[in-house]
């Protein structure tokens, strides 16, 4: 399969995430976009590993398996970021008895 | 005994740092002490300069004591002059000096000690600067000298600080020396870009080898300052102001030395002012209208101190004729009787107000001749030699200068003696007035009156010997032929021909006994009008146009003080509004803006998540568009 | 067109249909599973693409245990009913105005690179497989698996010291502390 088609389909799926980002106000809406992001991002490395396997492999055997690797790291602080994000947002709506985003708006003072 | 000449200048200083610095310990007793003893050593130590300077082969001498100014090939050094001039005017300064010290030791006593120490060390820092002035050996010493005693007059007008008159009486003697002063600076300026030096001896030798044209204008300017320091037309209107000042002070600095610095300045630099006949001819003229004019508003003016004052300007003017038609040593000679009699007239005239408690206003004396009888006589002899009667000093000098305007043009010569009858006039009406005739103060005055004590009347005394006497130094040759000491004392200074131009001995006697009918018709007119019934009234008519003094006051408010009031006050209007005015505009558009920013900085973070996309997306269009 | 092909576009179009309806609905509970089926889909590329370690953890790990924390907590807050007040609409059409665009300047910029003759590999290669992987991460990367750890245990107590309600916070000292009072 050509490199282009899994470029467009990763930038579709992150902008759709983007666009979520925008339009939500649910913090935990926001968050989940976030994930399809990280998503989108994780699924073009694995493409790309791909590509360079198919480019170099027969030469360097391991060639493109860092991009995988990568992918696993990105999980793992994925892991830690939605415990650390959830906590955070439970705290925010035992205080305002509300997640929407827009009544943080703290940061103005 | 020459080379420690820097002595006389560096004791008043002392004398000065002394009682300024420890004003508010020193006792009022040790601070006249020291006040008059460091002028007094000065005197003593300039007898002692006089007498090597007498002897026989002096040389002028230049004392050089450190480089002042080196830059490039322009060198000014710190170097004191010795020669006749200096001497002389050195004598006349600590002399004159010393008597007004110890004069104000007994008028000031009232003063409260830190004033009163105040007021002697202004006065000793006078006697610094007017030293410096006259021992300076180049132009650049002497403007030192020029600007100290415009400071000291400044400071010594203003004393009573808190009479708010007083300070702007002060404040507009210091604008008009410093309009003097522009002129004498640019002159100063002239002289380094056209000899290259500011040294008396290399100015006066290289002043031949430069255009008539650049003369004059060097001349011409030096003029200027000489008609801010000794008030002559258009810049004199300070000097009748100046009397707000203590009386010594006006004695001392308004009428004896510092005013006398225009005319000791032209003396010093008549070779250049030789050169200049355009120059001369201005000098001349401006000297005689002003001792007319001066004449004619002392004739009316009631304030016994400003009578003094216009008869200084008056007199000034008559040493600036003298200087402008060549007779150097007669207007040298004038100022040195001048000093003995009109130091006199101001200290007779400050016993009086002292006896009459503080009242300046003639009309409410009279008689006093009763009850003061040193100031009396002294006064009058004081009155008698300014008037010009013979023998007194004052006939021999003004007869001199009277001469030489003759036999430069008889016009000038009119306009003189006119004046010399208008000073025998009014001097006479002034005698009268305040000492002739019955007591016209309150009864309160009448029971206070009383001859001042010794340390005024000591004063009085030796300045009245002086003044009557002061004459014979310089006595003409149509009286006994080589007999005009000072004409010789100077000539190593001043030249042969100092002396204007001769005429014949019968013109001269004739010329004489003209000056002296006229002075004699004025004092006598004078004494018959007022001694009875002197005038009380508000004067009318002409006598009006004078008392308010030709009105200069008047048109130098309009035609100056006005406009540039006028201008101030719209540059300060532009400064508010429209300088301000952007200033300030600028502030209110960044707070403008600020205040329209901070409406992004909602605090809602979809709001920031939104701009952090654009901004994303504007920079890929840019990578985009910019990069193929 | 080969079954690999057909499995691409279906899984493509399931995947983007899926994320669309992530955003668009108004129940979160519905965006949760919705996204569930997302990771599905990518995890289903994963295996096209012969990963099979990450197409498990993947499901594992996202759509399992992360995804279950997230309906856990609406669970926990009782938000699954439709919460969200109306929002400026001017800003939600700005936010899609926006992401449209900035898809559209991706593409548009993808279009210019020259990247047809780059293939991905698929139903092929072993560099996938967990012998391969646990190889590479424990030779080359294990310093930053080690490192990951320690994010974990931070993050750990990260949320503990969040999650601590401040009646627990007040028990901690019981006598009191001399701060507040």
């Amino acid at each position: 399969m050509p490199i282009n088609y899994y470029i467009f389909l990763a930038v579709a799926l992150f902008c759709v995430g983007v666009a979520g980002v925008l339009t939500r106000r649910n913090a935990i809406i926001i968050f989940m976009c976030i994930e399809l992001m990280l998503n989108a991002v994780n699924l073009l490395l694995v493409a790309f590993s791909k590509m360079h396997h198919h480019a170099l492999g027969a030469s360097v055997p391991t060639a493109g398996i860092d991009g995988q690797l990568f992918v696993f790291f990105i999980m793992v602080v994925a892991a830690a970021e939605v415990s650390v994000g959830l906590a955070v947002i439970v705290m925010m709506y035992r205080n305002t008895h509300s997640i929407d985003v827009n009544f943080l708006n703290r940061l103005k003072h | 005994m020459t080379q420690l000449v820097w002595l006389v200048p560096v004791l008043p200083l002392v004398g000065f740092l002394i009682n300024g610095l420890f004003r508010k310990s020193l006792p009022k007793s040790l601070v006249g002490i020291i006040g008059s003893g460091t002028v007094l050593i000065s005197f003593i130590l300039s007898v002692v300069i006089f007498g090597d300077v007498r002897h026989e082969g002096f040389q002028p001498t230049v004392v050089d004591l450190w480089d002042f100014i080196s830059v490039d090939k322009l060198h000014i050094s710190l170097a004191f002059q010795v020669d006749q001039l200096s001497a002389l005017f050195l004598l006349i300064i600590t002399g004159v000096g010393f008597l007004i010290h110890l004069y104000s030791t007994s008028y000031m006593h009232e003063e409260e000690g830190p004033h009163y120490a105040r007021f002697f060390s202004y006065l000793n820092l006078f006697v610094f600067s007017m030293l410096v002035l006259v021992l300076g050996a180049n132009f650049l010493i002497l403007f030192i000298g020029w600007e100290g005693v415009g400071l000291c007059s400044y400071l010594l007008i203003g004393y009573w600080f808190k009479n708010l008159d007083y300070g702007y009486a002060a404040r507009k003697a210091f604008i008009m020396n410093r309009i003097g002063d522009v002129g004498f600076l640019i002159a100063i300026f002239m002289m380094i870009a056209k000899f290259g030096s500011v040294d008396f001896a290399e100015v006066f030798g290289k002043a031949g080898s430069v255009s008539t044209g650049v003369i004059t204008a060097i001349t011409l300017l030096l003029f200027v300052g000489a008609t801010g320091k000794s008030a002559q037309i258009p810049l004199y209107t300070w000097l009748p102001d100046a009397m707000a000042g203590p009386t010594p002070v006006s004695a001392l600095i308004h009428a004896a030395t510092m005013v006398t610095a225009g005319i000791y300045m032209i003396a010093r630099s008549h070779v250049l002012y030789d050169l200049a006949p355009v120059t001369m001819n201005v000098v001349a003229v401006i000297g005689a209208a002003t001792a007319f004019l001066a004449a004619t508003i002392a004739l009316k003016q009631n304030d016994i101190k400003k009578v003094l004052a216009y008869s200084t300007v008056s007199q000034l003017g008559y040493m600036f004729l003298g200087l402008g038609v060549g007779a150097y040593d007669g207007a040298v000679f004038h100022v040195m009787t001048h000093a003995f009699f009109k130091a006199l007239l101001f200290l007779g005239a400050g016993s009086v107000i002292h006896a009459m408690g503080g009242e300046q206003d003639m009309r409410k004396m009279g008689g006093l001749k009763k009850w003061m009888p040193a100031t009396h006589i002294t006064f009058l002899i004081a009155c008698l030699a300014i008037s010009g009667i013979p023998p007194f000093s004052g006939f021999f000098s003004k007869d001199e200068i009277l001469a030489a305007a003759y036999g430069k043009n008889p016009i000038y010569y009119v306009v003189g003696v006119f004046t010399a009858f208008l000073t025998a006039f009014y001097m006479f009406r002034l005698y009268a007035t305040t000492f002739l005739g019955g007591f016209r103060g309150t009864h309160e005055q009448e029971h206070h009156l009383h001859e001042s004590p010794a340390a005024i009347t000591i004063p009085l005394w030796v300045l009245a010997i002086l003044a009557a006497v002061a004459g014979f130094l310089g006595i003409p040759a149509v009286f006994a032929p080589n007999a005009h000491w000072l004409g010789a004392y100077l000539s190593p200074v001043l030249g042969e021909n100092a002396h204007g131009i001769e005429l014949e001995k019968g013109t001269e006697g004739m010329l004489m006994v003209v000056s002296v009918v006229l002075a004699v018709i004025g004092v006598v007119a004078a004494w018959a009008r007022f001694a009875k019934k002197p005038e009380l009234g508000e004067p009318t008519g002409f006598g009006k146009f004078l008392a308010n003094k030709w009105y200069v006051d008047e048109l130098y408010n309009a035609v100056v003080v006005r406009p540039l009031d006028l201008l101030a006050q719209f540059l300060t209007f532009f400064d508010k509004h429209i300088i301000d005015g952007i200033v300030n505009g600028v502030g209110r558009l960044v707070q403008y803006g600020s205040r329209q920013l901070r409406l992004l900085q909602s605090g809602l973070v979809g709001g920031y998540v939104l701009l952090m996309v654009i901004g994303i997306l504007v920079l890929f269009l840019v990578e985009l568009f910019t990069k193929h | 067109m080969g079954i690999t092909q057909v499995l691409f576009w279906f899984l493509s179009i399931m995947a983007i249909l899926a994320a669309i309806l992530v955003v668009i609905s108004k129940n979160p509970v519905h965006s949760v599973l919705w996204l569930i089926v997302v990771f599905v889909a990518i995890s289903g590329h994963y295996i096209l693409l012969d990963a099979q370690f990450l197409a498990i953890v993947n499901l594992i790990v996202y759509a399992g245990a992360i995804m279950v924390l997230f309906l856990f907590v609406f669970m926990l807050m009782n938000l699954n009913a439709e919460t969200e007040p109306q929002k400026n609409r001017w800003l939600k059409i700005a936010g899609v105005v926006t992401g449209g665009a900035l898809l559209l300047v991706l593409v548009a910029a993808l279009k210019k690179a020259d990247l047809k003759a780059q293939i991905a590999e698929m139903n092929k290669g072993d560099i996938g497989l967990i012998h391969n992987l646990g190889v590479t991460l424990f030779h080359d990367y294990v310093v930053p698996f080690e490192i990951s750890s320690v994010l974990f245990l931070s993050a750990m107590v990260g949320v503990v010291v969040i999650g601590r309600n401040e009646r627990e916070q007040k028990d901690m000292w019981p006598h009191g502390n001399n701060y507040g009072a």
